[in-house]
């Protein structure tokens, strides 16, 4: 390793370790809020859809829980992407250094958390008939750094033009809140009727949401989804980063 | 063989530096959407701000060099330069060495965790390997007076113990340049003593300072040379006491037109 890389990599781990530190000491209940969200998401919409709209999907609040805690991690971590530099003015005005080390780690700290989640999660799933199998071990790096890297792209160019468009944090929160119910959470992905499915295609969770899902519930690897969320991913990954390289340098005088 | 540019520490090469004044009110994306041409052109003229104009300097390895001028001269974006945080819009900035900012009270520290892990988090942000902060942090702490409070939230800190833990991480960082932005104003008399004695140990250690501050008494006790900032102009460069004159007739301009002109 180069002494930057190096030093970036420290740098890395010590911000992750900083935010999760922070989220622990500021709430009681801390890890809590975590699963919470998801869990009460899932209740709600167990109730609104199969109860009141009669639904009939097998064990579906298992089938919501698992879309809903990688969706819960990509929905907060893209909402505070607007401020992540933001709220680092201070630092950015200061010193040199790789700046989008401020999202990667803030989504790491999110990855960080819903892994925990995931382990709290295994039992349940158990609970509700399913099994871990061996295509665990591959399959949930695989998908992490997938949906990491889908993320941290997008998170790169709001971060980084909500730095001189400041209206971006609104419009962010209204995107994310559309994309839940243009993603194939709530509903199988096979529903999305054959005429929109190109479309829908388009976006990266289309693939890697029920990629979760048939991985957690059904123990398989879905290896088209695998590919079309990394196909996605590696899209925005270079769109973010190039935003980013465009506008880095100016960060400290618009701050 | 030796160059010319050997024992400079820090050199600024007829530095121009302009600011658009969209910062100052972040647009909608509304407004830069249906007013695009307008709007570009807007950004690329209409608000420019000339920060600094021209300013050429060197600052010789070892030196302690002052940067004085009133609110508004350009010692911010100097020092942002510096720091290698902004760009210059035209000429050169060159820093030799690794370089340590001090931060301003509270940047870099997080409120909510302690002492201990904010010094290994702004020593890390400072550029400090792990292993080096973990063999310098009881000399950090040592100097800081700090060792009672060390692992109490920041939030209960004084703004002075603030101060005196920042200090004393980025003088712990092993820089060859030191750059020091009126830190020494907070903090009691003997840390400020602490601080002083700290610095005049750096000189003799061979270290570059720069000290940017309006004090001018401060800067007489501390630096070789001074460089006088007035409206974006290095006005004069040399000794303390022969430029002091120049110094407070800067203060006597009134007011600096360049901060309500918009050109």
């Amino acid at each position: 390793m180069t002494p930057a890389l190096r030093r970036s990599y420290e740098l890395l781990l010590a911000l992750v370790a900083k935010e999760f530190k922070v989220r622990y000491k500021s709430t009681t209940l801390g890890f809590f809020w975590s699963l919470a969200n998801p869990i009460f998401f899932a209740l709600v919409f167990y109730v609104a859809f199969r109860h009141i709209l009669k639904v009939s999907m097998e064990n579906y609040f298992a089938f919501l829980l698992a879309g809903l805690f990688p969706w819960q991690w990509f929905a907060n971590t893209v909402n505070i992407s607007p401020a992540v530099f933001l709220n680092n003015a201070a630092l950015i005005k200061k010193v040199a250094f790789p700046r989008l080390l401020l999202p990667a780690a803030m989504i790491g700290n999110h990855l960080v958390h819903f892994v925990l989640a995931l382990l709290v999660a295994i039992p349940v799933v158990i609970a509700f008939g399913s099994r871990p199998t061996l295509w665990w071990i591959p399959g949930i790096p695989a998908l992490l750094v997938v949906q990491f890297g889908v993320i941290l792209g997008l998170s790169l160019m709001l971060s980084s033009l909500n730095v001189f468009f400041r209206d971006l944090e609104h419009l962010t929160m209204i995107f994310t809140n559309l994309l839940l119910y243009l993603s194939p959470v709530i509903y199988r992905e096979d529903l999305v009727p054959e005429a929109y499915r190109p479309f829908f295609r388009l976006n990266p969770l289309y693939s890697i949401i029920p990629a979760w899902r048939h991985l957690i519930l059904e123990g398989r690897l879905d290896g088209a989804g695998l590919l079309f969320g990394a196909a996605g991913a590696a899209f925005l990954l270079a769109v973010g980063y190039l935003v980013y390289r465009n506008l880095e340098w100016r960060f400290a005088e618009s701050i | 063989m030796p160059s010319p540019s050997d024992g400079i520490a820090v050199e600024f090469r007829d530095v121009v530096k302009v600011y658009h004044r969209l910062h100052r009110n972040p647009v909608g994306i509304k407004h830069a959407l249906l007013h695009l041409p307008s709007f570009l052109r807007e950004v690329r003229s209409a608000n420019e701000f000339r920060a600094l104009d021209g300013v050429s300097f060197q600052v010789k390895k070892g030196e302690t060099f002052g940067i004085c001028g009133r609110n508004g001269a350009g010692k911010s974006t100097m020092l942002g330069l510096m720091a290698g945080v902004i760009r210059p819009t035209r000429g050169e900035v060159i820093v030799r060495g690794r370089i340590a900012p001090l931060l301003e009270l509270g940047a870099g520290f997080h409120p909510e965790l302690t002492g201990r892990e904010n010094v290994f988090l702004n020593a890390t942000i400072l550029g400090m390997a792990r292993s080096e902060i973990v063999r310098r942090f009881d000399a950090i702490v040592e100097f800081s007076g700090l060792r009672d409070f060390i692992d109490e939230p920041m939030r209960t800190y004084s703004s002075g113990m603030y101060m005196r833990l920042g200090f004393s991480v980025a003088v712990h960082t092993d820089p060859e340049v030191l750059l020091v932005d009126e830190v020494l104003a907070v903090g009691d008399a003997e840390f400020q003593q602490k601080c002083l004695a700290k610095m005049e140990e750096f000189r003799a250690g061979g270290i570059t300072i720069v000290f940017v501050s309006h004090d001018y008494a401060q800067v007489k006790k501390l630096c070789h040379r001074v460089a006088v900032l007035s409206r974006g102009k290095a006005s004069a460069v040399g000794p303390p006491g022969e430029v002091e004159a120049e110094f407070l007739g800067s203060l006597k301009s009134g007011v600096d037109s360049r901060d309500v002109q918009v050109r």
